[in-house]
């Protein structure tokens, strides 16, 4: 055999080694999440609040928990794509040539790499600052300044993609760049667009450190801004604490309604984005 | 003699140090085609595009001299640019239709400049016969008028292609550029946008880009020779054609050059 098929081979083998190994981390994942999580898991749990003695083991549900997940990551998804399509929009069509383009983007390369528990405090000191408590107020904006960086860049990547002679087209005929950005950019990006927001919201369903302080924890449902509210995150981790396992168990049931949620939502803006894409440009 | 729309006056482009169109000075007359010609690379696509400040998108270019449309220097620093945009049309070599319906692509200049249209006699009311006769003027109705609602990019290249000329004449524009506009159609295709033009140059000034010099002797009422970045030659296309003056042009219709 030539030297340069060798190559191949060797490196083509590395390429299928690592897509093994990523392939199983995640399917070993799933199967511990399935394998401990299902028999836990059934109606009451979906359905029903914590009722006394649930972190003892006795019956309740984590009702709480996936209502205020959805409604603080929804929130601030909300929040994130109100800012963020406005600065990826931005970056392409204002600042592309200049400086402040490279600045804005390092920036948000570094608040990428964040941990989440400094989101979390930070947010704790504008809430005290702004006079608020620990709220669902409080998570969602700490989940909006998480979400913010993974959302803008990904939009901002998915504006990139927009083939340059689409613009010119809008542009030759007597558009302005307003008019160009919101009619046919935007438009021609929704799937990216989409994506980025969904990338955004499971990042954000999924974090426990940054609503610890900010949103608190309940054991009843989120019925107003001001009041704390639960998430799945800090469910999963305070049942796991627990030293009984049929509340550990509880724990991987909870763990396997979260993925479920993500994965209904993917499934469900793939839906929406194949209907709105019907005129995009391939 | 004849009237001059379009003067373009000591003319230079830079992209970045590079000089890409030097002291061009060429009048484009009133209706008629007129054709750029010459070698890939000398500078034609960039000389239709100062003509609508096309280039002004373009990373890094610099420019010098005037380019007076109507009597107005489009390069003025208080000239609106996309009101140039709106009287001098472009088509471009490749059909980009916009990620909409058939019908939304012919709307989306009127609508976007429906205050100016209507200023100058419009009538933004009639959207549908506004697309209907553009789409005519393309010679594209009959081939869509069942399924104006349905996307753009289920036309076949050809199609697009004059969906674009339909789009860009439904801004009622007075000079049209178009930027090498049969290079990605088959033969077929391109001979209905030559036959479209050939029908639109009685109403407006048309300027045509090619490479293709047997396509710029067929449509070509005058002519405009560049080379690497100079104006070599410009004139009426029986005498550029047939009579040229400078030896370079002589040595390209030839083929002996370029």
């Amino acid at each position: 055999m030539k030297a340069t098929k060798v190559e191949e081979k060797i490196f083509l083998t590395i390429m299928i080694c690592s897509t093994v190994f990523v392939l199983s981390c995640l399917i070993l994942i799933l199967a511990t999440v399935i394998w401990r999580g299902l028999p836990a898991l059934n109606l009451s749990m979906l359905l029903q609040t914590p009722k006394g003695g649930f972190y003892l083991g006795k019956e309740g549900g984590i009702l709480n928990a996936i209502m205020g997940s959805l409604f603080l990551a929804g929130g601030a998804t909300a929040l994130a794509m109100a800012i963020s399509l406005p600065i990826a929009l931005f970056l392409h069509f204002y600042a592309k040539r200049s400086w402040h383009g490279g600045v804005v983007r390092l920036a948000l390369d570094v608040l990428w790499g964040i941990p989440s528990i400094v989101y979390g405090a930070f947010a704790f000191i504008l809430m005290l600052w702004l006079g608020l408590r620990a709220s669902l107020l409080g998570g969602i904006i700490a989940l909006t300044f998480l979400e913010l960086p993974i959302m803008t860049r990904g939009m901002d990547e998915a504006i990139n993609m927009v083939h340059p002679l689409l613009k010119e087209s809008s542009y030759s005929l007597g558009a302005t760049r307003l008019e160009t950005a919101l009619k046919i950019v935007v438009r021609q990006a929704i799937p990216g667009l989409l994506t980025s927001s969904l990338l955004a919201f499971g990042r954000g369903i999924g974090d426990a450190a940054s609503v610890l302080f900010t949103a608190g924890f309940t054991d009843h449902l989120p019925t107003s801004l001001f009041k704390p509210a639960a998430s799945l995150p800090l469910a999963i981790f305070f049942q796991l604490s627990t030293p009984f396992p049929a509340v550990q168990n509880r724990a991987y049931a909870s763990a396997l309604i979260l993925t479920g949620i993500v994965l209904g939502l993917s499934i469900m803006s793939r839906r929406i984005a194949g209907r709105l894409t019907e005129h995009v440009i391939r | 003699m004849y009237d001059p729309h379009i003067r373009i006056n000591k003319w230079n482009v830079w992209y970045g140090s590079d000089h890409a169109l030097v002291n061009i000075t060429a009048d484009i007359p009133a209706k008629g085609i007129t054709t750029i010609i010459g070698p890939s690379g000398c500078g034609k696509t960039t000389l239709l595009k100062s003509m609508n400040r096309l280039l002004d998108e373009m990373a890094g270019t610099r420019v010098k001299g005037q380019v007076w449309l109507d009597g107005i220097n489009i390069y003025d620093p208080g000239v609106d640019v996309t009101e140039v945009r709106t009287r001098v049309g472009f088509l471009a070599p490749k059909p980009f239709p916009l990620p909409m319906s058939i019908y939304d692509n012919v709307a989306y200049g009127p609508r976007i400049h429906r205050h100016t249209l209507n200023s100058r006699g419009g009538n933004d009311h009639d959207l549908d016969g506004i697309v209907e006769n553009n789409l005519r003027a393309a010679g594209l109705w009959e081939e869509v008028k069942d399924r104006l609602r349905t996307s753009a990019t289920r036309l076949s290249t050809g199609q697009q292609q004059r969906l674009c000329l339909a789009r860009a004449l439904a801004v009622e524009p007075d000079v049209l550029l178009c930027d090498e506009p049969t290079s990605a159609l088959d033969p077929i295709a391109a001979q209905k946008i030559e036959a479209q033009l050939q029908a639109l140059k009685k109403e407006r000034t048309i300027v045509v880009v090619t490479h293709m010099l047997r396509q710029a002797r067929r449509m070509a009422d005058y002519v405009i020779l560049l080379w690497m970045g100079e104006l070599v030659e410009t004139g009426p296309a029986m005498q550029v054609f047939v009579n040229p003056r400078d030896e370079r042009t002589r040595a390209y219709l030839d083929g002996d050059i370029g």
